[in-house]
């Protein structure tokens, strides 16, 4: 048995469990953070000395350690470890349940590695809920009016979404009698999704279920007042990392166990999922005047963007190994809007925790108050944007490139006009940074470890611009070891 | 052929008192109703030889839920004022039929692989095996437990005074 393919896990679990305890006795929060890092670090280490390992398959294939899930692995412990560098700038407002919080990322960690490391249904369902209860907590951890409401949304809408999802799995083990996905996929009824109601209606369910993990149009209803009540390290968070491990369950079930013939069915459902997606993302950040709601309505403006990866996973006869494309392309763009989004909001904790508001119109200024992290700011932006020269637009270029590829020039089209769409508003908050009146001279302070966590994440925007090939050649080692056993 | 009846009746109960819980005025009397409707699927259960699954049924629906559903009226609304009026009372029955009828329609179209002998049926033996065995879930059940102690911790911050 490899039980040391579950080392990331264990240490991250343990670590947890070790933290709420220690919270009892340690009088210093500080030690419980830095533990949680260090577990963070410890899990990055070991997954990436996993890489490319000959036997992958865990407890019998129920979960496997692929290059795909390590490379999630890395990204949601990476994600974790700057959103609690810049707990520090934000604790005061959690300080009474520090250790919870720690315990509660950690736990959060272990249930997404789960779901981009699982192979079987029910083990996704129940890593989804560890999860999801470990950020309907996270969401509502403030507790003021907002919080909560913003807490109490996400769980119910939470639960409703899990139902859903529940049910499509049902109806998919009922058609199959299978839970594994391989053996689904051996299982599912040959011919189109449209000749099988009850097929179409088990994968719809389960992408309305997933749908709210990523939060594509028409499951986003919860984005903007959860983006908006939480608190903004949490908020980032879930921008991130709750979105990726999203896809990567939806990559995962969807090419493993859909592989066959109802491919392109269920890549046609995602594309116009995703079209809609950008664009009433978009469309609607404009008229916010609240950060945290705009990029909310950003980050579902970038799950359509995220979607022509998906759409774009159909088969190309002929073409020289085109079919990864697609899922590569996602691959790498997710690792690229990670750093980015992570980067913008990091930025926005420090400005927001001076200015105590999260209004669009009290950036004004902060280039001369704040030069640093303005600018870091800037570069975050303008790569969410999609715009050189930043890891951004490498990442849509990859994605185009994918759709061109896939006869999907549509949503190339509908995918460049809502880039420029997006760069009104984006570019609304640059231009409130540095051409705004300042509303007092003041300085904004920050701690080294936010400078630490901003200075990452900004390095790693521009270094995949002009250095992007190692992670490209991960993105397609993940989506190689995920999609090429499915996939000629 | 009994079973036949069985199963009939107890069909009947469920959707039944499943009609009785949307329809009643009073949401304690729907919440009863919901019990009656766990146990009329927990007979299913017991006809189909799912007897771990008819246990489960009647301890965890009937023994845990409903007394929280029950809780959560009792604390939060007067059961004497009756169920809160829905302005979206009738797009949802629209939509709630619509959606009945396509998963009628696609679930009696399907060629659903069927057996007469419900002996094939996994005795609670073998689910002991299914969950515990190294092959088996025994992953996702430790998942489960840490699954557990996120909601334990996450319910404790929420509800804790500062």
């Amino acid at each position: 048995m490899n039980y040391h393919l579950l080392i990331p896990e264990m240490c991250l679990a343990g670590t947890a469990i070790a933290v709420i305890l220690l919270d009892l006795v340690i009088a210093r929060k500080g030690i419980l953070q830095m533990a949680s890092i260090a577990a963070l670090i410890a899990a990055i280490v070991v997954s990436a000395a996993l890489w490319g390992k000959a036997d992958p398959d865990i407890f019998n294939g129920l979960l496997r350690a692929d290059q795909f899930a390590i490379f999630f692995k890395v990204l949601f412990s990476g994600a974790a470890i700057l959103v609690l560098l810049t707990t520090k700038d934000y604790v005061s407002k959690i300080a009474r349940f520090q250790g919870e919080y720690y315990a509660l990322i950690l736990l959060s960690v272990v249930g997404m590695m789960l779901m981009a490391a699982s192979r079987d249904l029910i083990t996704i369902y129940v890593s989804l809920e560890l999860t999801s209860i470990s950020l309907y907590a996270l969401v509502g951890f403030l507790k003021d009016p907002k919080s909560s409401e913003a807490g109490l949304k996400y769980l119910l809408l939470g639960a409703v979404a899990s139902a859903i999802l529940l049910y499509g799995m049902a109806l998919i083990f009922g058609i199959t009698g299978e839970t594994r996905l391989a053996e689904i996929a051996a299982a599912v009824p040959a011919g189109r999704i449209w000749d099988n109601p009850l097929l179409l209606l088990g994968v719809m369910f389960m992408i309305g279920g997933f749908g709210f993990k990523i939060a594509t149009v028409p499951f986003q209803m919860w984005v903007p007042d959860v983006y908006e009540g939480a608190p903004t390290t949490v908020t980032a968070y879930l921008s991130v990392a709750s979105k990726a491990a999203g896809f990567a369950v939806i990559l995962r079930v969807f090419l493993e166990a859909f592989g066959g013939d109802i491919l392109p069915d269920w890549a046609m459902i995602f594309a116009v999922l995703g079209a809609i997606s950008m664009t009433v993302g978009n469309v609607i950040a404009i008229s916010q005047t609240n950060v945290k709601r705009m990029l909310g309505y950003s980050s579902i403006a970038q799950a359509g963007y995220l979607m022509v990866g998906l759409a774009a996973a159909t088969r190309v006869d002929g073409a020289n190994d085109p079919v990864l494309f697609g899922p590569t392309g996602l691959v790498f763009f997710l690792g690229c809007y990670a750093l980015a989004n992570l980067g913008a909001f990091i930025a926005i904790i420090a400005i927001t925790n001076k200015t105590k508001s999260d209004a669009i119109d009290d950036f004004a200024g902060m280039g001369s108050r704040a030069p640093v992290i303005s600018l870091a700011l800037t570069l975050c932006l303008i790569s969410l944007t999609g715009v050189p020269p930043t890891a951004g637009f490498l990442a849509k270029l990859y994605l185009f490139n994918a759709a061109v590829h896939h006869d999907l020039v549509w949503m190339v089209i509908v995918g460049v006009i809502n880039s420029a769409i997006s760069a009104y508003y984006y570019l609304r908050v640059v231009k409130m940074t540095w051409f705004g009146t300042p509303a007092s001279a003041e300085g904004v302070p920050s701690s080294l470890a936010l400078r630490l966590a901003l200075a990452v994440a900004c390095a790693g925007v521009l270094a995949l611009f002009f250095y992007p090939s190692p992670l490209l050649d991960v993105a397609r080692d993940a989506a190689q070891s995920v999609a090429g056993a499915v996939l000629p | 052929m009994s079973l036949d009846v069985a199963f009939w009746i107890l069909a009947a109960l469920c959707v039944g008192t499943a009609l009785a819980v949307i329809f009643a005025k009073d949401i304690f009397h729907a919440a009863l109703f919901l019990i009656v409707c766990f146990f009329g699927v927990a007979g299913i259960y017991v006809t189909l030889n799912a007897d771990f699954l008819a246990a489960v049924q009647v301890l965890v629906y009937i023994g845990a839920v409903s007394v929280l559903l029950i809780f959560g009226i009792m604390l939060t609304r007067d059961p004497s004022k009756g169920s809160p009026a829905g302005k979206l009372r009738l797009p949802a029955i629209v939509v709630a039929l619509a959606l009945m009828g396509v998963m009628i329609g696609s679930m009696i179209t399907f060629d659903w692989q069927t057996t007469a002998d419900t002996s094939k049926m996994v005795s609670t033996e073998e689910i002991a095996g299914l969950l515990f065995d190294e092959n088996g879930y025994v992953m996702t059940f430790e998942i489960a437990g840490l699954m557990l102690l996120a909601a334990i911790v996450g319910a404790i911050v929420l509800v804790r005074k500062e």
